[in-house]
């Protein structure tokens, strides 16, 4: 094409530097313009709260061993993937999550709506030893987590989700100890801990109230997942960007 | 730099013109079937952004207004719509029924099978084998909470323990060495009465001491010869299943702290057809009671 010649670009460091913004700039208002249209991208539903401390000791852990290497917490919107999972996720339900963990490889299901699902009994039996209970599984075994839980810095945890924006109260970081143990012991009085976080559930989740493991910190976080919103008051209208 | 197209002698191509260092280079240009490709695709994406939300203008929803959440509801109304018809039916009636009617029931059997797969097999194993540790199998005739459809029915819906406030299926065992009705060496005896109950006992004389202490304490629910109970789901002691395990240590464990196996409740996850489907097809399994 003789009316372009690449080589005035190619010799010429400034006028290389300028298309190059312009063309990157190009990209990036595709992606930044079309969120000011909208008053928020986040949808109005009720129910999602900060997590318990054991929650969120839970979440560490499933961060730490790298579990959304093979599992999403993400249900599209398909029709299969409905049927298979239940309600396709909100943006709502990961507000809290620093980071998110929608992840993008399902070596696993789908994690975002298995709350519930399976009992308490079954996630300790299959985190110990996934064959056990699925043969067909190629998921590695995880029976280290019977080891305790180090809860003692967990009020600073709790911090550095404040620092980053979730509103977990100064009371809420006062006893973040005390909700921790009262959440992982059913004998346990958790009036105090209940009116804090709506909707948790106290429970023995490893099956050894005794000793609070790491076990119990996943097993809570996992019983909870795409648990908190009521797909059944959610209406359209509700999920649609304003 | 002088810029001097020539033909290379060797292959007959022309030279890019750059010259380094007395080194030049074959000019070869992308396929013609490439760069048409390509261009090809730069006319896709103007169109795609148009028809599609990209531009940030009324709405952002682009000139077909598509909106995935919108697309997924259609999609999933008229997937029931064609399904509403046998659907309903087997909503209506009852899984006695839907086992009687041939039609019924080769839907449900196809339809309980999917919904098993994604609901059940986790626990109950792929073809409803079970695992040891609490997780019952469901191809044999050995049953907690009974083997009737409505009995399936009803464990499905409710659930086992699964923390509904007015549900069935809630009764728990006590905790014989943990909350001190029985010491070791009683509980101890206890085991191996119930051992001999399925003539494996090692120890007659222990056995004998604990004839007693099963009735005072366990025939209430399990039966005086350890029978069983699906009324309060005590299970069968006097056969070779067992939902924890048969041997000595286990039974002993059982005894001391209890096991309190949890099933969720599907009446608020699964639609009405669907737990027909699921009674249908597990009680064709194998263990089926009419």
């Amino acid at each position: 094409m003789r009316w372009f010649n690449h080589g005035i670009i190619e010799k010429n460091l400034i006028l290389m530097g300028v298309l190059t913004l312009i063309t990157v700039s190009i990209g990036g208002l595709a992606q930044i313009v079309p969120l000011f249209t909208v008053e928020s991208t986040i949808e109005r539903v009720e129910g999602v709260r900060p997590y318990t401390p054991l929650e969120l000791a839970g979440r560490n852990i499933y961060v730490r061993e790298g579990c959304y290497l093979c599992h999403s917490q993400m249900v599209r919107p398909f029709r299969d993937e409905l049927e298979r999972y239940g309600a396709y996720s909100l943006a709502a339900e990961s507000i809290y999550d620093h980071p998110f963990q929608w992840g993008s490889k399902r070596t696993g299901p789908d994690l975002a709506r298995v709350g519930g699902r399976y009992s308490d009994d079954w996630h300790a039996a299959h985190l110990r030893s996934p064959r056990a209970v699925v043969p067909e599984s190629v998921m590695p075994p995880y029976a280290f987590l019977d080891r305790p839980l180090n809860a003692s810095d967990i009020a600073s945890h709790l911090r550095a989700q404040v620092a980053v924006g979730v509103p977990y109260t100064a009371e809420m970081i006062a006893n973040a100890r005390a909700d921790l143990e009262a959440q992982a012991r059913p004998e346990a009085d958790g009036a105090a801990f209940a009116a804090r976080y709506p909707r948790a559930r106290q429970g023995s989740f490893d099956g050894n109230p005794a000793v609070v493991t790491e076990m119990d910190a996943l097993v809570a976080y996992l019983q909870m997942l795409g648990t908190l919103v009521r797909f059944s008051d959610v209406t359209p209208d509700q999920v649609r960007q304003q | 730099m002088p810029t001097k197209i020539e033909k290379d002698s060797l292959t007959g191509k022309d030279t890019t013109g750059h010259e380094w260092d007395g080194l030049r280079e074959l000019n070869t240009p992308l396929p013609k079937w490439w760069l048409y490709t390509f261009y090809a695709c730069i006319l896709f994406a103007a169109v795609y952004v148009v028809v599609y939300p990209a531009f940030p203008f009324q709405g952002a929803t682009g000139m077909t207004g598509w909106i995935a959440r919108e697309a997924v509801v259609d999609d999933v109304r008229n997937a029931q719509a064609r399904m509403a018809p046998m659907m309903q039916r087997l909503r209506e009636a009852t899984p006695q029924q839907i086992a009687q009617d041939a039609e019924l029931r080769g839907f449900a059997i196809a339809g309980g099978r999917i919904a098993f797969a994604n609901n059940c097999a986790g626990c109950h194993g792929a073809g409803g084998q079970g695992a040891v540790g609490g997780f019952p199998s469901l191809v044999d005739d050995d049953w907690i909470w009974g083997g009737q459809h409505d009995a399936i029915h009803t464990t499905i819906t409710h659930g086992v323990r699964a923390g509904e406030s007015d549900a069935e299926r809630t009764s728990m065992m006590p905790r014989f060495l943990a909350d001190g009705v029985l010491t070791l060496p009683q509980v101890n005896d206890t085991a191996e009465y119930v051992l001999s109950l399925s003539d494996r006992s090692t120890d007659a004389a222990a056995a004998q001491r604990g004839a007693n202490l099963f009735a005072e304490n366990c025939a209430a629910c399990h039966g005086e010869r350890g029978e069983g109970n699906r009324d309060v789901g005590a299970p069968l002691l006097s056969d070779r299943i067992w939902l924890y395990g048969g041997d000595k240590a286990s039974i002993v464990r059982s005894i001391s702290y209890s096991r309190a196996g949890v099933m969720p409740a599907w009446g608020g996850r699964l639609n009405p057809a669907v737990i027909n489907m699921l009674t249908v097809y597990v009680h064709a399994l194998g263990g089926g009671e009419n």
